[in-house]
C-alpha cells in the first residue's frame, strides 16, 4: 500500500529551492531549431551585442539578456494610457547611459485585438511581428519587448514559425513586398527580465527608502504562462515556484513583498472584456485579486509587470467602492516603482496622474512630499498652455528630485 | 471519424442548433481542425480539470475549458457548435489553462473557434463583438490598439471622475511627457512612421485580414479598405 503524503512532507519538500535540468525539461525548447533554420537560410537570427548576462528559466536553460543597445517595442496600453509606465523604463536607461531607440518604425503586435475579437489570423500576426523585428534588425539594435502580451504573443508565433513551413513561406511571401528579410531574434526579451538583471545596478543608485512598503505582486499571466519555459526563475525566489521577476526588484529595494492566495489568478482584463464587457473584469479584479489582498496582505502598493494588468487592477477599483467592497490599492509596474526609487519625478517621469487608485497616500509613506512636485508639474502644464514651453522633455525630467541618499 | 449524433453524443440528446445543419456544424469543426496549430494546441485529455481551476471565465461565467478540450478530442461536432455559438466570448485569453498535464491549451482552440466564427460570418460572434469596431478600426489604422482619445467617459463611466478630469487635460497632458515618441500625440498611442501604416496594411491585405473584416462589419471594411487604398495607391 503506498504511504500517503502528509501536508507536511509537500511543505517540506517545496522548502528547499528546485534544480532546474533543461535536459529533461517536459516542454521542448525551440532554440535550436533556431540556428537549423538560420544554418538553411531560411531566417536571419539577430543577436545581441555589447553587455550581455543570463538567467535560467523555468526548465534551467539559461536565457541571454541585453543590458544596452536595445530597440524599444513599445507597448499600445502602457504609451496610450499609462505613459509613465514607457517613460520609467526608458528613464531609467538614461540613469546608466544605456544606448537606446524609441522607434516610431513600430507597430503595437495588434496581440491585444487579436485576443479580444479573433479578427486576424496566423499570418498576419506572425507578419506584423516579422515586420516589426525585421525595422529592428534594420538599426542594428536588438528588441525589447514592453507590453507582456506582446511578449507572450511573440513567443508563440516564433514557436509557430519554427514549426510550420508553410507559415514561414506565407510571411515571408508578405515581407518580399515590403524588401524585408524574416528576422527572429535569438531571444524574445520582456523589459521586466531587464529590470531584474538591473536591479543591483538600481539599488546602488536608491535614494528612496521603501522598506516602509508591503507590496503584492502580480505576475502577468502572458509573461510566464505562454511558452511557460521562456520566464526566468530564481531558486532563491520562491524556490524557483513562481517567475522571479517583479518579486526579485522589490525585494532588493528593500519593500516586504507579501504573499497572498490568489498570486496565479489572471487580473480579470480578458481582452474584450476590458473594453466593451467591464462586469466580469471589474468583479474578477476587485474580488478575486485586490479585495483578497488586502484580505490577506493589507498591501501599500500591488506590482505588475504588464499593460493589461497595471489597467485593470487600478481602473475596476472606482466603481468596486459603490458595492462597499474592500478596495484602495494603488498599482504601479516594476518599472516605476524602480524609477521612484531611484528619484525619478513622480509626475514628469512616473505620470502618477494618469493613475485612478489614490496614490498620495504611498507616496507620503514614502516621505516623498507628492503636493511640492504636483505643483512643480502644474507650473510645467501652465507654461504649455501658455504656449512658452512646447512640453515636457528629457532635459526636464532626467535629473532626479532632491532626496537624501539613503 | 468525426462522432456523430447518430453514434455518440452523450448528455446531449437534444440538439441546441437546429437551425444549423450538421453537415454545417461539421463543416465548421473540421474548418478549425484544419488550421495549422490545431495539432500544437490538443493532445487529449485527462478529465482533470487543471485548467477549469485556473480558468477566470470558469468562475464567473457558466463556461469550462474541460469541456472545449474534451469536445475537440472526442469531435463531438454538436456540442463543438454548441461551444462556438454559446462560449468562446466568455474566454479571458489569460491561457491559464495551459498549466494542462497533457500540453493541451484550450485558450489556444478557442482563438481558432474565434476566427472560424468570424470567417463564416455566425451571428453570435457579431454580436458579441458590438460596440468594439471603433477598436477594430483604431488598431488595423493606427497599428495601436488603444490611444489617448479613446478615454472618454461616455466610453469609461465606470473609471470613475478620473475619466473625465482626463479628458479635459488630454492635450496638455500628452505634451508633459517626455519621450519623443509619445510626446503630444492623442489619436495613437505613439506617433507611428507613414512607410511603416503602409506596410501594415499591406499586411492585413495579403494575409487575408481584411477578408475577416468584411464577414463581420461590411460597413467597417469599406470605411477601411478606402482609407487604406488611397494611402497605398499615394505611396
Amino acid at each position: 500500500m503506498t504511504e500517503l503524503t502528509t501536508v507536511e512532507q509537500i511543505l517540506e519538500r517545496k522548502s528547499h529551492p528546485v534544480v532546474r535540468d533543461a535536459t529533461i525539461a517536459p516542454t521542448d525548447d525551440m532554440h535550436d531549431r533556431l540556428l537549423e533554420l538560420e544554418a538553411k537560410g531560411e531566417i536571419i537570427l539577430q543577436r545581441m551585442t555589447g553587455d550581455v548576462v543570463e538567467f535560467p528559466t523555468k526548465y534551467g536553460r539559461m536565457k541571454k539578456i541585453p543590458i544596452e543597445h536595445t530597440w524599444h517595442h513599445k507597448s499600445c496600453g502602457h504609451c496610450g494610457h499609462i505613459p509613465g509606465y514607457a517613460s520609467s523604463i526608458l528613464w531609467l536607461h538614461r540613469q546608466f547611459n544605456l544606448d537606446y531607440v524609441d522607434p516610431t518604425d513600430q507597430t503595437s503586435c495588434t496581440g491585444w485585438n487579436y485576443y479580444a475579437s479573433g479578427a486576424s489570423n496566423a499570418v498576419g500576426q506572425a507578419a506584423v511581428m516579422s515586420r516589426n523585428f525585421a525595422a529592428a534588425y534594420e538599426t542594428g539594435y536588438f528588441p525589447m519587448i514592453h507590453c507582456g502580451t506582446s511578449f507572450g504573443h511573440y513567443k508563440e508565433i516564433r514557436e509557430q514559425l519554427v514549426h510550420h513551413k508553410d507559415l514561414r513561406d506565407e510571411v515571408r511571401r508578405i515581407l518580399d513586398k515590403m524588401g524585408k528579410p524574416l528576422v527572429i531574434p535569438e531571444e524574445i526579451v520582456h523589459y521586466s527580465e531587464w529590470v531584474y538583471a538591473m536591479r543591483d545596478r538600481f539599488k546602488e543608485r536608491q535614494l528612496v527608502d521603501m522598506s516602509a512598503i508591503t507590496a503584492t505582486v502580480h505576475p502577468a499571466c502572458h509573461y510566464y504562462k505562454i511558452v511557460a519555459e521562456d520566464a526566468i526563475y530564481d531558486p532563491e525566489i520562491y524556490g524557483g515556484q513562481r517567475t522571479a521577476v517583479v518579486t526579485a526588484l522589490l525585494e532588493k529595494l528593500g519593500v516586504n513583498v507579501a504573499d497572498y492566495s490568489t498570486w496565479f489568478d489572471c487580473c480579470g482584463f480578458g481582452f474584450r472584456h476590458v473594453l466593451v464587457q467591464r462586469d466580469f473584469t471589474r468583479s474578477y479584479a476587485v474580488l478575486r485579486k485586490i479585495e483578497t489582498m488586502i484580505n490577506e496582505a493589507n498591501p501599500d502598493l500591488t506590482v505588475t509587470h504588464d499593460t493589461g494588468c497595471v489597467t485593470t487592477l487600478d481602473k475596476s477599483q472606482f466603481a468596486a467602492k459603490a458595492h462597499d467592497r474592500k478596495v484602495g490599492v494603488p498599482v504601479l509596474s516594476d518599472a516605476q516603482v524602480a524609477a521612484l526609487a531611484m528619484g525619478a519625478h513622480p509626475f514628469r517621469v512616473v505620470q502618477f496622474h494618469w493613475h485612478s487608485t489614490d496614490w498620495r497616500p504611498f507616496l507620503e509613506k514614502l516621505n516623498i512630499p507628492w503636493q511640492k512636485y504636483w505643483d512643480e508639474f502644474q507650473g510645467d502644464l501652465d507654461q504649455i498652455r501658455a504656449g512658452t514651453k512646447s512640453g515636457i522633455t528629457w532635459q526636464d525630467a532626467d535629473t532626479p528630485i532632491k532626496l537624501q541618499s539613503i | 471519424m468525426p462522432t456523430t449524433s447518430e453514434n455518440w453524443n452523450p448528455g446531449k440528446a437534444v440538439d441546441r442548433h437546429p437551425e444549423a445543419t450538421y453537415e454545417e456544424k461539421e463543416r465548421l469543426f473540421l474548418e478549425v481542425k484544419n488550421d495549422t496549430r490545431y495539432e500544437d494546441f490538443l493532445y487529449g485529455c485527462y478529465e482533470c480539470g487543471i485548467c477549469v481551476s485556473a480558468c477566470p471565465s470558469a468562475r464567473f461565467y457558466d463556461f469550462s475549458p474541460r469541456v472545449i478540450a474534451q469536445a475537440m478530442a472526442r469531435e463531438d461536432v454538436e456540442r463543438i457548435y454548441d461551444i462556438i455559438t454559446e462560449d468562446i466570448w466568455n474566454c479571458a485569453q489569460c491561457f491559464s489553462c495551459v498549466r494542462c498535464p497533457r500540453q493541451n491549451n484550450p485558450g489556444g482552440l478557442v482563438t481558432i473557434l474565434r476566427e472560424v466564427s468570424l470567417k463564416n460570418g455566425l451571428q453570435e460572434s457579431k454580436d458579441a463583438l458590438q460596440g468594439y469596431s471603433r477598436v477594430i478600426y483604431k488598431v488595423m489604422l493606427k497599428g495601436n490598439q488603444v490611444s489617448p482619445d479613446m478615454l472618454q467617459p461616455d466610453f469609461f463611466p465606470d473609471w470613475g471622475p478620473w475619466v473625465q478630469n482626463f479628458s479635459q487635460n488630454m492635450q496638455v497632458w500628452r505634451k508633459a511627457i517626455p519621450m519623443d515618441s509619445i510626446r503630444g500625440v492623442t489619436d495613437a498611442a505613439w506617433r507611428t512612421d507613414r512607410k511603416t501604416l503602409l506596410e501594415l496594411y499591406t499586411i492585413w491585405f495579403e494575409s487575408g485580414n481584411m477578408d475577416i473584416i468584411k464577414e463581420l462589419d461590411e460597413s467597417l471594411y469599406d470605411l477601411l479598405t478606402d482609407v487604406m487604398n488611397e494611402e497605398l495607391e499615394e505611396g
